[in-house]
């Protein structure tokens, strides 16, 4: 007799197989920068991968674990994309090489490596360099300037100052600023109503970038590779405060279609959120971390100083993690209600 | 009076392996607030080196009298009055300076360091050995706090010793780094604080954990009988 020990039924899934299927669910959104930007996403992409690679690298070789495994599994990679399309795109390319670096080097690789951060390396990148550097963070191109791919390349690489139409703000921000100088005079509609800036949803071209982060966020949720929980919760607890304080004054707040489509709302909700290292691990525990996490982005980033709050009610709720998951552990297998 | 073994011994003590910031990290409260700079840190530390060599003689020549069920609020008495003069002295010849380091001067009296000083060593001790033990605790704060200051001035601004015009007139700080350095900020905010202090505390038991290394390499291999030597 052929004697096995369960688990009988096995699936093929390594942290390899995941990254993998993480990075392929980035591709629409890279293809809409390629389409809108053109190819120094690519580069911006590059420099970041490269960084990861070589920081993971040093890193591993420091701790002495094996280089290949680690290296191959492409943990690194998936954070340094995530960090790539979550700065300004043509960032000077030493802001990326800092933030990846201090991504994988102090977020990752201090707190025990792969598996072992509580906060998620990709936020931290963002909230170094936005607290660091405000002005490069916030500088975002506008999408109908007509520069050639060597001026972008340029701008990166500190050889241009900076293009004319890089005006220098998000459409959240342009947003923020309009309302708070029309002193409650002026619409939200009215402002909106301008379309070199702001689209259909949300910000004018970005809104489609937001849409393919949507798109590969639902094939990885098809694949499995992410739950329901988190990004619905997160998309909720943005929609509810959003959508409460537009019911309330749809002239001072805009719509949540606009909050959904406009700045890390998809990204966050579908790759960030979703990170089964910081984020909460209970089906209970997963929606209150989203529904606060949408919240508190919501605030920072309607209320506050900063262009967009998804880095850091993010790291707040990865703050709160042990806490919420102390509280919401499922009954055990068998018991009734209480432990 | 002091043995040559018994201040070396206190030396190193306050210097490197009990040193105050990145052994014992007592007085966390100054070190994250005022090390922005190398000034400051050093300053503070200066100031807090008068206080801890004066307090700790002051209680030991006074240990036998002092009613052992009593002796904190006696110990804050004495530093608190020799930290008075201190903050007098600093508002009236370094005013600048005292209005950057402001309520941290008077908080020396709160600095754990300085209570923690007199009631391990100064109340147990002679006052000359407690004098030691006061100053070369202070000077391994000094160098500790120093070097904090100097990396996360460096690292944030791309300067060195900027404010020293504040301590003698007409110097000027040093720009160690090109001056369109961005400037790394968050090294200069609280959480650049504790991330500073936290790699000096890593290098710190990295350097005591090669030295450890070397030591047994050295002894333990060719006879282990003299093991005994070596402490």
């Amino acid at each position: 007799m052929n004697f096995t020990s369960p688990p009988y039924l096995t699936q093929n899934v390594s942290v390899r197989r995941i990254m993998l299927q993480v990075l392929a669910a980035l591709l629409p959104a890279i293809g809409v920068y390629l389409w809108l930007l053109g190819p120094i996403v690519l580069v911006q992409l590059a420099i970041a991968t490269a960084t990861a690679l070589a920081a993971e690298a040093v890193m591993l070789k420091l701790v002495d674990k094996p280089l290949g495994l680690f290296l191959g599994d492409g943990s690194a990679i998936v954070t340094a994309w995530l960090i790539a399309l979550a700065f300004p795109p043509m960032a000077p390319w030493w802001l990326i090489v800092v933030g990846v670096a201090f991504a994988i080097v102090v977020a990752k690789h201090l707190y025990g490596g792969l598996g072992q951060n509580p906060f998620n390396p990709a936020m931290i990148a963002f909230a170094v360099c936005i607290v660091s550097f405000p002005a490069l963070m916030s500088r975002w191109p506008s999408l109908n300037m007509d520069a050639s791919f060597a001026d972008h390349v340029a701008v990166m690489f500190g050889q241009l100052p900076r293009l004319d139409a890089m005006n220098g703000a998000t459409p959240l921000d342009t947003l923020k600023t309009a309302l708070k100088l029309g002193e409650g005079q002026v619409s939200v509609g009215a402002i909106l109503a301008d379309t070199r800036i702001f689209g259909r949803m949300g910000g004018h071209g970005w809104e489609w970038v937001a849409a393919a982060y949507l798109a590969g966020g639902l094939w990885l949720w098809q694949r499995k590779v992410i739950g329901w929980h988190l990004p619905l919760s997160f998309l909720g607890g943005m929609v509810a405060l959003s959508g409460a304080l537009w019911l309330w004054n749809p002239a001072q707040f805009a719509s949540p279609l606009f909050h959904l489509f406009s700045g890390g709302t998809m990204l966050g909700a579908f790759f960030i959120v979703t990170d089964p290292v910081s984020g909460s691990t209970t089906p209970k525990g997963k929606l209150i971390f989203g529904f606060a996490a949408g919240l508190i982005a919501y605030l920072i980033r309607v209320f506050g100083g900063y262009p967009d709050g998804v880095a850091f009610s993010v790291l707040l709720l990865n703050l709160c993690v042990p806490l919420i998951d102390l509280y919401t552990q499922p009954p055990i297998f068998g018991m009734k209600g209480e432990k | 009076m002091i043995t040559r073994n018994e201040f070396r011994q206190i030396a190193a003590n306050g210097l490197w392996k009990q040193n105050t910031s990145l052994v014992q990290i007592l007085g966390l409260c100054p070190l994250l607030a005022v090390t922005t700079n190398l000034v400051n840190g050093a300053m503070l530390s200066l100031a807090t080196i008068i206080v801890m060599a004066a307090s700790s003689v002051a209680v030991a020549s006074l240990r036998n009298l002092i009613p052992h069920e009593i002796r904190i609020p006696v110990f804050i008495l004495v530093v608190a009055s020799l930290v008075t003069v201190i903050d007098l002295l600093f508002n009236a010849n370094l005013h600048q300076l005292y209005l950057v380091l402001g309520i941290f001067i008077p908080l020396i009296v709160t600095n754990c360091i300085v209570l923690a000083r007199v009631e391990a060593f100064a109340n147990k001790n002679p006052p000359l050995q407690s004098l030691f033990d006061g100053v070369f605790m202070g000077v391994g704060m000094l160098w500790t706090l120093s070097l904090l200051g100097g990396l996360r001035e460096l690292i944030g601004k791309g300067t060195l010793f900027s404010g020293i015009d504040m301590v003698i007139p007409g110097l000027q700080p040093l720009q160690l780094l090109p001056a369109d350095y961005p400037g790394f900020l968050i090294a200069m905010l609280p959480p650049g604080a504790f991330i500073v202090l936290g790699c000096l505390i890593a290098w710190k038991n990295w350097v005591d954990a090669r030295i450890a290394a070397h030591r047994s390499r050295k002894t333990l291999p060719p006879a282990p009988q003299t093991v005994s030597a070596a402490q």
